[in-house]
């Protein structure tokens, strides 16, 4: 058995998720626990349920759908550019929400470029707003991300298998079904199921393109249990609802995709590609390349744009929040490294291990938030504990993500390389230097510059604990729109764009350093 | 390392206690901000009173309150400031809160005789609007236009409830076809003031809730005049926003120097241009140069405190049904 082989001990890991589960599940059982009788859930609850699940259920399955040809363009061609393009594409899953929906609606709102396009050719201005508005916003966010995830799924693919194929004159057709499609089986489940779980605790993305209280989701019922109703009970159950739906989706993935790839293992050379030179296919990656950046990027220099002139006239409480902000990212990073890599090594052995990662995404900010507090007022003051407790939670929100693109990595080296450490001899801290490190740098790269980045971005958990003199950046962002200073706001939030963004080139720029 | 603290922060509350005796004020986030009254406040009081003014920010209106209830008896805060009358039932009902001895003369365009909350703010709730936009007269008119308006959603922010009470204390059992009526008005709904002030600005609709004071931060801080407010015949509901003393607090005799000094000229010079809402008691020097250009509604909406969760909750379901379909 190939998974015998991994001679490092997986408690470590084990330990990690328990961790991890104990953060979710406890909070969420403290809030239970502290308002013990629920108010029952009405039909406005059930109808949210029911949005929740089918925009995400269209979100993840466009934008893993659009993320293939996408992916496949970017694998088997080579450009001027590419790299940065690669790493630019990932810009929108990393701004923080309300910064990337303006970058949209000044693209495709009522008054934006696409409108104002259409009315010098005499036609109504485009609807964005209503449940096609929250999944053009949901794939906005996420295709990056699934392109990634499948763009990896691509490089796994050993540069030997496709040079056997052009020896063999394989068809396209062939080389769907013998390499691409074994693949995709492999990679495209779980990207679905993150991003289906990612979408289904969206809030003021569906509340704000959904046009009104029919894009009500789970989230904000939530929301509405907790402030409106102040009731705990209900927020609680309703907060279990969307991590049995995250799960649910997170168990399907992994059903779906079981199985090996099998494709060996390669000399590691820089993928060949002979196939997709006639012109019909390049013309097909030029339109997929092209339209997806178009897609991403224009939205985005539209933010860029709004922020430039405000940006060197920030006012100096902006840029403290900035530092704060990066030492925030700087602690969830390290943290992350170390939860994801223990539990990417104990998946060898327990692959339902995964799934603990993918409850982060689905829990609710708020409950977790809540939990926490509830759990930490006894004992300290929660404002002294605020940077912990983002860092911490951020760097669980991001294991998800990490975990995706770690534990294939993981498995692979130990299917191929597994037998001949042990033959070695190799073991413990040896194995993980010489052997293990150095095949997975690009997916932890990738991983810990993700847990940085939206460390950054986040709103969520950080309102409950944030003490007033200590601001993290997104928060200042949105007491600077509460203050009327949109201008101010918009500079601010180009900052925070680049600060996201660069602390996640420079990880994942170490990651593929050589590769 | 300031977080360190978390751990250290059982054993120094302990020995913290003998040094100067500190105000512990919880308020809404925007008041805190560098841009909020929070920073000229404290170093007004602190001038005065020989203590540390301790302002904690959290969320708005309605989470504050929620941050009181989960932290119940056990709470640090002594004052808490930021409730408006949408929330003063609930907050009483927590039983936290205890009587003020604080006496002023009130501009409130309405009575004020509550024995536990101090007022030291208030507004109007309005639609605001750029010039060249032709203003309706009314909720019907703006149900009847092709105006295209954001509003937030009445159950995660304060202003959007406030339009929930609005139309139903004008319009009573009328209110849900209002609400039809404006339904194809509405651009969208969102989760607080920010992003739907940030929408209306962007050019994505026309008016956006907001308050008749609006106009003046546009007037004030940024010179530019192209702002109004729509001024409506039914009436313009109010937000007062009040402050409470809470029984439990160590620091009792402070925190009703606190809610005195509230309703003084220091505090309420401070209140119009950084808040953006008018003064509960207007200063001596009267208001700043500009507020005189806002509109005044001829007539004042507000639902009794006691009545405002019964009503709260019969309107939401009409604007959910409405809205919804």
């Amino acid at each position: 058995m190939a998974d015998r082989a991994q001679q490092i001990n997986p408690w470590f890991g084990v330990g990690a998720a328990a961790l991890v589960a104990a953060l979710i599940l406890g909070t969420l059982g403290i809030v239970a626990f502290y308002a013990p009788d629920a108010g029952r859930l009405g039909p406005s609850d059930w109808a949210a349920v029911r949005f929740t699940v089918s925009q995400a259920v269209l979100s993840a399955l466009i934008s893993v759908i659009c993320a293939i040809p996408v992916a496949r363009a970017l694998n088997r061609r080579r450009f001027f550019g590419r790299s940065l393009l690669i790493t630019l594409l990932g810009a929108p899953f990393l701004l923080p929400v309300i910064v990337a929906v303006m970058g949209l609606l000044t693209v495709f709102g009522r008054s934006g470029w696409v409108s104002q396009l259409l009315e010098l050719v005499g036609l109504p201005p485009i609807p964005i707003y209503g449940f096609h508005g929250v999944v053009i916003a949901h794939v906005f966010f996420n295709l990056p991300l699934a392109t990634r995830v499948i763009l990896q799924g691509w490089s796994s693919i050993p540069a030997e298998r496709f040079r056997l194929a052009a020896q063999l004159g394989f068809s396209a057709r062939d080389m769907v079904v013998h390499l691409e499609w074994p693949m995709l089986k492999r990679a495209a489940p779980g990207a679905f199921a993150i991003i289906f779980a990612i979408c289904l605790s969206s809030f003021a993305v569906a509340l704000t393109l959904g046009g009104g209280p029919r894009a009500t989701t789970v989230e904000l019922a939530i929301y509405q249990a907790f402030r409106f109703d102040f009731d705990l009970g209900k927020a609680s159950i309703l907060a279990s609802i969307q991590l049995v739906m995250a799960g649910s989706a997170a168990l399907l993935a992994l059903w779906v995709s079981q199985g090996q790839g099998g494709f060996g293992k390669g000399l590691d050379r820089v993928a060949a590609r002979w196939d997709g030179a006639n012109r019909l296919s390049l013309w097909g990656d030029t339109c997929a390349i092209l339209l997806a950046s178009l897609f991403l990027l224009v939205p985005l220099s539209a933010v860029a744009m709004r922020g430039i002139g405000a940006i060197t006239e920030l006012p100096s409480a902006v840029w403290f929040s900035a530092w704060l902000s990066i030492k925030v990212a700087l602690m969830s990073a390290s943290l992350a490294f170390f939860l994801a890599l223990s539990i990417a090594l104990a998946a060898v052995r327990f692959a339902w291990i995964e799934s603990v990662g993918l409850l982060a995404i689905a829990a609710s900010p708020l409950v977790i938030g809540t939990g926490l507090f509830i759990a930490i007022f006894p004992l300290a003051s929660p404002q002294e504990c605020a940077m912990v407790v983002t860092a911490s939670v951020n760097a669980v929100m991001a294991l998800p993500f990490a975990l995706r693109v770690l534990i294939p990595a993981v498995q692979d080296v130990n299917a191929h390389y597994g037998r001949l450490s042990m033959s070695l001899g190799l073991s413990g801290f040896a194995l993980l230097r010489l052997v293990i490190l150095p095949r997975i740098r690009a997916p932890l790269g990738f991983a810990v510059g993700l847990a940085a980045a939206l460390s950054m971005g986040d709103l969520g958990v950080v309102a409950l604990f944030a003490a007033t003199d200590e601001a993290t950046l997104p928060l200042q962002i949105f007491r600077l729109m509460g203050a009327y200073r949109m201008d101010a706001a918009a500079g601010a939030a180009l900052l925070l764009g680049l600060m996201s963004f660069g602390v996640f080139w420079i990880c994942d720029a170490w990651g593929r350093r050589n590769a | 390392m300031k977080y360190l603290g978390c751990i250290a922060g059982v054993f120094a509350a302990s020995m913290a206690a003998a040094e100067t005796p500190e105000l512990v004020v919880y308020t809404y986030d925007s008041f805190v901000s560098d841009w909020g009254p929070g920073p000229a406040v404290e170093k007004a009081f602190e001038a005065e009173c020989a203590c540390d003014l301790k302002f904690v920010g959290a969320g708005d209106g309605a989470a504050l309150l929620a941050r009181i209830k989960l932290e119940g008896a056990r709470t640090d805060a002594d004052v808490v400031l930021g409730l408006d009358t949408n929330l003063t039932a609930a907050a009483m009902e927590t039983e936290l809160f205890a009587p003020h001895s604080v006496s002023a003369d009130y501009s409130l365009p309405i009575a004020w005789d509550d024995a536990t909350f101090v007022p030291y703010d208030w507004g109007y709730f309005a639609f605001v609007h750029k010039d060249g936009v032709d203003a309706p007269a009314n909720l019907k008119a703006l149900g009847e236009s092709d105006l295209k308006i954001v509003i937030q959603d009445p159950r995660s922010s304060t202003p959007g409830l406030g339009l929930l009470m609005w139309v139903k204390s004008a319009y009573g059992d009328e209110a849900p076809a209002i609400w039809d009526g404006l339904s194809d008005n509405i651009v969208t709904v969102t989760k607080g003031w920010s992003e739907a002030y940030g929408l209306f600005l962007e050019g994505e609709a026309d008016m956006a809730l907001s308050y008749t004071t609006s106009p003046a931060y546009h007037l004030i801080a940024e010179e530019d005049a192209g702002f109004a407010a729509a001024s409506f015949e039914e009436g313009h509901y109010l937000q007062v926003e009040v402050a409470g003393k809470l029984a439990g607090s160590d620091q009792s005799e402070l925190a009703d120097k606190f809610l005195a000094f509230m309703v003084g000229d220091a505090f309420q010079t401070i209140i119009p241009t950084t808040n953006w809402m008018y003064p509960a008691v207007t200063p001596a020097d009267g208001l700043p140069k500009g507020f005189e250009t806002l509109v005044t509604p001829e007539k004042s909406l507000l639902v009794p405190a006691v009545d405002a969760p019964a009503l709260r909750d019969a309107a939401l379901a009409e604007w959910l049904t409405a809205l919804s379909k």
